[in-house]
């Protein structure tokens, strides 16, 4: 990879009390790919997703954002530059309308009346522009939609906002498998129209579909971060299970390949 | 999944350009589904009104459709504020007294003190509104549920009832312009007429204007029978009622007793204040997203607390209209005001009318609509001489029938969505 990520975190920390869950971890993920986060339970994917989206501060380490050091201190400052997270429980209003959901605490006004048209219209232009045709109308309440065509709705939110850098937890988890290929194929779009997507999943068929790099933690440390055509499926699982898979993955000493 | 697969057809996500049938088809899936919206409170509404216009002729006259109104507005207005609790997902206990306290507050400020009605007014209203900013504090910032600390103030208002109008005595209020507002105050004939001429035409330019301007933005549209048909149906049903009111109710030629009660004015402005704040403003959006899901509003920078607070501030402040509705009624305030069954009445037309208990569902205009369901009941099984014991029992099998028909749909609407 010659140019540089979008984002970048070098020598991450993270200690909850004396428990350390991330060591020294560098991440980093690119605009235009999709770079999938694996480990197992417990090794430290929420947390360093967290970190990003600045509900937790790291305890050391560089964040960089295109290249430029930034810090970041909370939620609205990865807002402002263009991070959002998707996360697993979906966070929408069931008793809201799929535009109404889209716009949630960032409805456009004119005045202090709803603008309402605009709303509707820009949802539709985001939804039409990740070619999502499985919702009706964009006038249809959440309660009415599949699991499938939340989650579509959920990361429309996030790209609706012009962010640079989506991370979706685990969006595939409860989804049958029409819907899931229905997801992943929305993940590769966007991706393909230049955001930066980050996707944590247990599910390695999902990861090889639609990553481009892919990267395993292990008890809270980076064990690799590798493009996804170079390595198969069974290393992938030995890096989660047993952070070394060759010469890939955490030496005795720890340090990485 | 079929909810999927179905819209893989051709349409965009806001194509599907509705027509009469089309709309009349998604209704009745929409009723299917479990949304009912008003329709139980209209049916109720004309059922209820055939019965007892049929048993009792009087019950069909403009007299007591006048008395009607009155007696429903207090418990309408205090349903109005409800809602807004309701959606979400709280109870107000307290509104009933919280009513009486002010109209209590009301009548000692004019008659014991002899302030003009505009300060008397003010104090009520003010009362009002610092009850729900305690209510709502003691809810949203120490977290108490709403059910135990509004059933404390329902004990502790009472008291405060007694208190104020001194152990029991009845305090008159005879300040005409109280009592204009829902004793004597009536429009002339014209003025009615007036009334209703603007109201129907801002209905109509509102609707029409809407209707435009998202044609011209290429959104989907209602069709214009649809438009049509609501404006039209709203004009003859307001037509009628002003026609009725319009008609002399006097018996005696001396005492002219025709127009429309002011309270209808009164009650047809918070309407539409309301339901502009609830529709079409970001607060009211965000009203619905916390009563929709509450750490959805939180993650979408809701302030959940502030909102939590001011449903509260806005129940109570409707009260407080109530009790000076009640207390210009009654043309005085006793100890009673506000007791008894108003609460139980007033949480009856809010859930009647279609806002569920559960949060996140429900307008204005179902208080109204619900308002006028127990106005019914009670007026008409008065007229048919059933006894206080018999009326009681009657509404709280309403109410219940309504709690459960909102559990029911709720649950049928889960089946549905989930499907």
């Amino acid at each position: 990879m010659t140019d540089t990520p979008l984002l970048e975190v070098r020598g991450l920390n993270k200690s909850f009390g004396p428990v350390q869950v991330l060591r020294d971890v560098d991440f980093s993920a690119y605009a235009g790919q999709v770079t999938a986060l694996v480990g197992d339970n417990g090794a430290g994917k929420s947390t360093l997703v967290k970190c990003l989206g600045g509900i937790y501060s790291i305890d050391s380490g560089e964040y960089l954002f295109d290249g430029k050091p930034v810090s970041v201190h909370g939620p609205r400052d990865a807002a402002a530059l263009g991070v959002d997270i998707v996360y697993q429980d979906l966070a929408l209003c069931d008793n809201l309308d799929i535009v109404q959901n889209m716009f949630l605490g960032r409805e456009i006004k004119s005045g202090i009346v709803l603008d309402d048209i605009t709303m509707e219209q820009k949802a539709a232009e985001t939804l039409a522009s990740l070619s999502v045709r499985t919702v009706q109308s964009v006038r249809q309440h959440v309660s009415s939609l599949s699991g499938g065509q939340r989650q579509t709705v959920a990361i429309a939110k996030a790209v609706l906002w012009n962010n640079r850098l989506v991370v979706l937890d685990e969006p595939t988890a409860a989804l049958g498998v029409a819907q899931t290929a229905q997801v992943l194929e929305l993940v590769r779009r966007l991706a393909d129209n230049g955001l930066a997507v980050v996707l944590i999943s247990h599910n390695m068929n999902d990861v090889f579909a639609v990553a481009d790099r892919i990267a395993a933690l292990f008890l809270g440390q980076m064990c690799a971060q590798v493009s996804a055509t170079d390595v198969t499926h069974s290393q992938i699982v030995e890096l989660i299970t047993s952070g070394r898979s060759g010469d890939l993955g955490l030496r005795q000493n720890g340090a990485t390949a | 999944m079929t909810a999927s697969t179905v819209g893989l057809e051709k349409k965009g996500p806001s194509g599907e350009q509705a027509t009469l049938g089309r709309y009349v088809t998604n209704y009745v899936a929409k009723v299917r589904g479990g949304d009912m919206g008003a329709l139980p409170a209209i049916l109720g509404l004309i059922t209820l009104t055939i019965i007892f216009s049929v048993a009792r002729p009087v019950f069909f006259s403009a007299a007591n459709f006048a008395n009607l109104l009155s007696q429903g507005a207090a418990v309408t207005v205090i349903a109005m504020g409800l809602v807004f609790v309701l959606l979400l997902g709280e109870i107000d206990l307290s509104a009933g007294y919280a009513s009486g306290v002010c109209a209590a507050v009301l009548a000692t400020l004019l008659t014991t003190h002899g302030f003009p009605w505009y300060v008397a007014i003010l104090g009520a209203v003010v009362t009002g509104v610092a009850i729900g900013v305690v209510i709502g504090l003691l809810v949203a910032k120490i977290g108490i549920p709403s059910f135990v600390v509004t059933l404390a103030a329902f004990l502790a208002f009472q008291g405060a009832v007694l208190l104020l109008i001194k152990g029991g005595t009845i305090i008159s209020v005879d300040d005409p312009t109280i009592k204009k507002i829902n004793f004597d105050g009536r429009f002339t004939p014209l003025q009615g007429w007036i009334l209703y001429g603007v109201t129907i035409a801002a209905l109509a330019a509102l609707q029409l204007w809407k209707r435009t301007s998202r044609s011209r933005r290429g959104l989907a549209v209602e069709p214009v029978s649809v438009v049509a048909l609501r404006v039209g149906s709203i004009a003859a049903l307001m037509g009628v009622g002003v026609y009725v009111l319009n008609l002399e109710r006097g018996r005696n030629i001396l005492f002219s007793q025709k127009g429309v009660p002011m309270v209808v004015l009164l009650i047809g402005i918070l309407l539409v204040i309301w339901t502009f704040v609830l529709g079409r403003t970001g607060y009211g959006r965000h009203l619905y997203a916390v009563g929709g899901n509450k750490e959805a509003a939180r993650r979408a920078g809701i302030n959940v607390d502030a909102i939590r607070i001011s449903v509260f501030v806005i129940c109570s402040g409707m009260a407080a209209v109530g009790g000076i509705i009640t207390a210009s009624r009654q043309a005085s305030v006793d100890p009673n005001t506000g007791g008894s069954t108003v609460l139980l009445y007033a949480v009856g037309a809010a859930v009647i009318g279609g806002t569920s208990l559960f949060g996140g569902k429900g307008r204005v205009l179902d208080a109204v609509l619900g308002g006028a369901v127990v106005a019914v009941i009670e007026n008409g099984m008065g007229l048919m001489q059933y006894s206080a014991g018999q009326k009681f029992i009657v509404t709280g099998v309403v109410l219940l029938a309504a709690a459960g028909i909102d559990a029911l749909s709720r649950r049928r609407a889960a089946a549905a969505g989930l499907r």
